[in-house]
């Protein structure tokens, strides 16, 4: 017989996970119906431009429709640099939004500022109004973009409030097949460096068969 | 390359032309600053100069020399093809006397430069029909671009939230375990995990 | 009622009536570039148009002279961010011109054919959003998967869509790929077909000519008095492209025309773009035979160029100039110029001045449609207040230049 006293945890968001059949019904509908308001400001806007282009189509996430009155608008794309002499306009937008409302803030520079850490750049929306979901990038790809799009929906659907950040989909420091490979060589990195490549392999046959590596050799 | 436009210059204006050199193939004139107008007025009116394209105005901060400020003019003619560059240095240690004359009635487009100048580096312009600043916000203090601005001194229109109002701490977004943030891609969707009881 | 039998003077009868306020806000659908225009309206007449830039200050000026002169590159891209490789080649060859040094042969080719793919990368996008503004989505999405395709190219090149950042003193971060010729060759008649397409869509439409003829007109004379350069002064006929009048690189071995309007309207404006389009592919065909296949894109001079990695692993010299290039900077000699090229939307100006040493003390861009901008409330004098769109769409303002 196992044991009786087994508990289950579920890791992951487990706060505001969608109790009632009328809540998921309300977080489906409302994830896939969002009457974007684009505030786009500067180079973010170009790819926000492509977003809505056939190739990576902004429609099949129900997401494509512009309401340009923030009135009728629930998910605000920060899209590019703040300014702040453009601040008051934003915070001004925002409150004019009806809840439930959503802030998708599309850019590194919307995020966080960016590399411009001056007298004349607000750092990082989060300071003026309240964000869900950050998407890094300068600009960031359009599939990073829907990522963060889908992360939004996700969220919504399980009414969640904490906000995320877009993280590549393979981590790059799990494996050396995570780490990208150049498009012009379309080969293991280390074969283009041949002594880099032979060091390794001397090390590693140093190290033997245990798994144990002495100290100093490289892994 | 095109030195007959100095060798006018000096000939017409004498010693109110301070200095003049053509380094890296530039025709370079720094002119007295009483005579700004002037020698604008002469450029674009003399037949044979005919600078008619207002390229660019800009100011450049020498704090550690008096004058402080050098307003720096290039002009260009269509038709010639010749170019020419004018400097006038102006400004004391706090800037006090910065000031030339607007030459927006020679070159409409000098209007907005002359705005960002000022906006950006203090220097104003007598006669400007309309002279506030452009890049910036009218309740900032100050101008950027001299040296003695710090680079990273903000002043805000809208006051930042503070971490009770947002509810999170705003330094720093927490970081975010494996699994947390995306539910797909990296982590998968929430894994159930069993585990006894103590 | 009894008629009125009185004599009234015209317009006695009107209510008298103060101008309408209008703002057109700095975050406004119909404007691509984030500006704000405070509209006295009488009716739907404008009295008077205030345009008030600055909204994307990002203070470009004060944060290149914290770096080096190559940590300037980035902030350079971001300037013009529909064609960032103009921008890179422009800041490349000012601080090459300081230096005293000229890039090998290949090296212009490839500038050459990047920054005429970044011009065509420019043009789409203007017109495309020009005939969005107007009601017209789908000749945008034609001129967008057109721009797909030049942003292909690019990746494939630089690595990246938008803000590549590839320029470099003395030559460029990489060399060709090993496909590029191919790549360009192939996809540069497929951007033609797309943009015929949309020409075909949109200029026999009535209602589409009948918006931009005869609206937005300013005369050759008022343009350059404005200090207007690029597509919009030589819609106006005045006849000036740098790369004719001032060749740089290799402009002056290449043959092509240099499109110009008669009336200076907006529908000039705009088919002036589309023109340049055609001849900027011309200008890629020409380069890419005249480019070698193989040879040395950065130039020889250690002052600025960073070694080979190899040699920087090994040698010691190699790894001390690599140090001193990326901590110091490379030191560029005292001086003062202007150098200049034709970028997207005219004379892309760069004024640096240095003091020697390895960061910049003043780099100072003159942006082409901050002059083109300051002309906008003249032309949208005793106009409508539809007529506002295509004007300033025509003029192609972008944000990131305009208020650097």
């Amino acid at each position: 017989m196992g044991d009786v006293n087994r508990s289950l945890t579920v890791t992951g968001s487990e706060q505001g996970f969608a109790t009632t059949r009328v809540d998921a019904l309300l977080g489906w509908a409302r994830k896939y119906s969002l009457f974007a308001y684009p505030f786009v400001t500067a180079c973010c806007g170009m790819e926000f431009m492509a977003l809505t282009s056939p190739r990576f189509d902004l429609a099949r996430f129900g997401a494509e429709a512009p309401r340009f009155s923030p009135r009728q608008a629930d998910l605000l794309w920060v899209v590019g640099t703040i300014s702040q002499r453009q601040a008051p306009a934003l915070r001004r937008i925002y409150e004019q939004m009806m809840s439930p409302k959503y802030v998708l803030a599309f850019g590194t520079c919307a995020s966080t500022g960016g590399f411009y850490d001056n007298y004349t750049t607000v750092p990082g929306i989060d300071t003026i109004i309240p964000t869900d979901v950050y998407i890094p990038g300068c600009p960031p790809r359009p599939e990073a973009v829907l990522d963060g799009l889908m992360l939004l929906q996700d969220r919504i659907a399980r009414n969640e409030r904490r906000p995320g950040v877009v993280k590549p989909r393979v981590d790059p420091l799990s494996s050396v097949d995570g780490l990208v490979k150049l498009r012009r060589s379309a080969q293991d990195p280390r074969e283009l460096v041949p002594e880099l490549k032979r060091e390794e392999e001397a090390a590693m046959a140093l190290a033997g068969p245990v798994a144990e590596a002495p100290p100093g050799a490289k892994r | 390359m095109s030195q007959h436009v100095l060798d006018k210059l000096k000939a017409r204006f004498g010693t109110s032309i301070l200095e003049t050199h053509s380094d890296f193939g530039d025709d370079t004139a720094v002119v007295e600053p009483s005579q700004w107008k002037a020698v604008c007025q002469y450029l674009r009116e003399e037949p044979a100069l005919d600078f008619d394209l207002p390229v660019d105005l800009c100011g450049v901060d020498y704090p550690t020399r008096i004058p402080r400020m050098e307003v720096v003019m290039h002009l260009y003619s269509i038709a010639k093809g010749h170019r020419v560059r004018l400097k006038a240095r102006v400004g004391d240690e706090e800037m006090s006397g910065a000031e030339l004359d607007s030459v927006t009635s020679i070159w409409p487009g000098m209007n907005w430069l002359e705005r960002e100048v000022w906006d950006m580096s203090g220097v104003r312009f007598n006669g400007h029909p309309d002279l506030r600043r452009i890049l910036m916000y009218p309740e900032f203090e100050g101008h950027p671009l001299q040296k003695t601005y710090p680079a990273d001194r903000t002043q805000p229109l809208v006051p930042y939230r503070t971490e009770e109002e947002a509810g999170l701490p705003l330094g720093k977004l927490e970081p975010f375990g494996p699994d947390e943030g995306m539910p797909f891609g990296r982590g998968g969707l929430p894994r159930v995990v069993d585990h006894e009881d103590d | 009622m009894e008629p009125l039998d009185i004599d009234l003077e015209e317009g006695e009868l009107e209510l008298p009536a103060d101008p309408m306020h209008l703002n057109m806000g700095p975050s406004h659908p119909a404007m691509h570039g984030t500006v704000r225009i405070v509209l006295e309206l009488s009716g739907e007449t404008i009295v008077k148009a205030d345009v008030q830039i600055g909204y994307l200050h990002r203070g470009f000026e004060k944060m290149s002279e914290r770096g080096t002169w190559a940590q300037v590159f980035p902030y350079v891209d971001r300037l013009n961010y529909v064609s960032p490789m103009l921008n890179n080649v422009g800041y490349a060859l000012a601080v090459e011109k300081l230096c005293g040094i000229a890039v090998p042969e290949r090296c212009q080719w490839y500038r050459m054919v990047l920054g005429e793919l970044a011009r065509i990368s420019d043009h789409l996008t203007c017109d495309g959003a020009m005939a969005m503004e107007l009601g017209a989505f789908t000749p945008f999405l034609w001129f967008v998967k057109a721009r797909e395709m030049v942003w292909d190219i690019l990746e494939e090149e630089t690595g990246a869509r938008l803000t590549h950042s590839f320029g470099r003193i003395g030559g460029m971060a990489n060399p060709p790929s090993r496909d590029f010729k191919g790549l360009c060759r192939a996809a540069l008649p497929k951007i033609l077909e797309l943009v015929e397409q949309g020409e075909k869509m949109l200029l026999k439409n009535r209602i589409f000519i009948e918006r931009l003829e005869s609206v937005g007109v300013i005369s050759g004379t008022d343009a350059v008095a404005l200090g207007w350069t690029g597509p919009c002064l030589r819609a106006s006929g005045v006849a000036y492209d740098i790369r004719k009048a001032h060749p740089y690189l290799r402009y002056d071995e290449v043959d092509f025309d240099v499109p110009i309007g008669r009336s200076g309207d907006t529908l000039d404006r705009f088919l002036v773009r589309l023109a340049e389009i055609r001849q900027s592919k011309r200008i890629i065909e020409q380069s890419l035979e005249r480019m070698a296949d193989e040879g040395p894109i950065n130039c020889d001079d250690p002052r600025v160029v960073l070694p080979d990695k190899m040699d920087v692993y090994t040698t010691i010299e190699a790894t001390i100039q690599h140090f001193k290039l990326i901590m110091e900077g490379a030191k560029v000699p005292k001086g003062e110029v202007y150098s200049y090229t034709e970028g997207g939307n005219g004379e892309l100006g760069y004024y640096l001045v240095s003091d020697g040493g390895g960061t910049p003390y003043r780099v100072r861009i003159r942006p082409p449609c901050f002059q083109i901008t300051g002309g906008l409330s003249k032309l949208l004098e005793s106009r409508m207040l539809s007529d506002i769109v295509p004007t300033f769409g025509s003029l192609n303002m972008i944000g990131g230049e305009c208020d650097h």
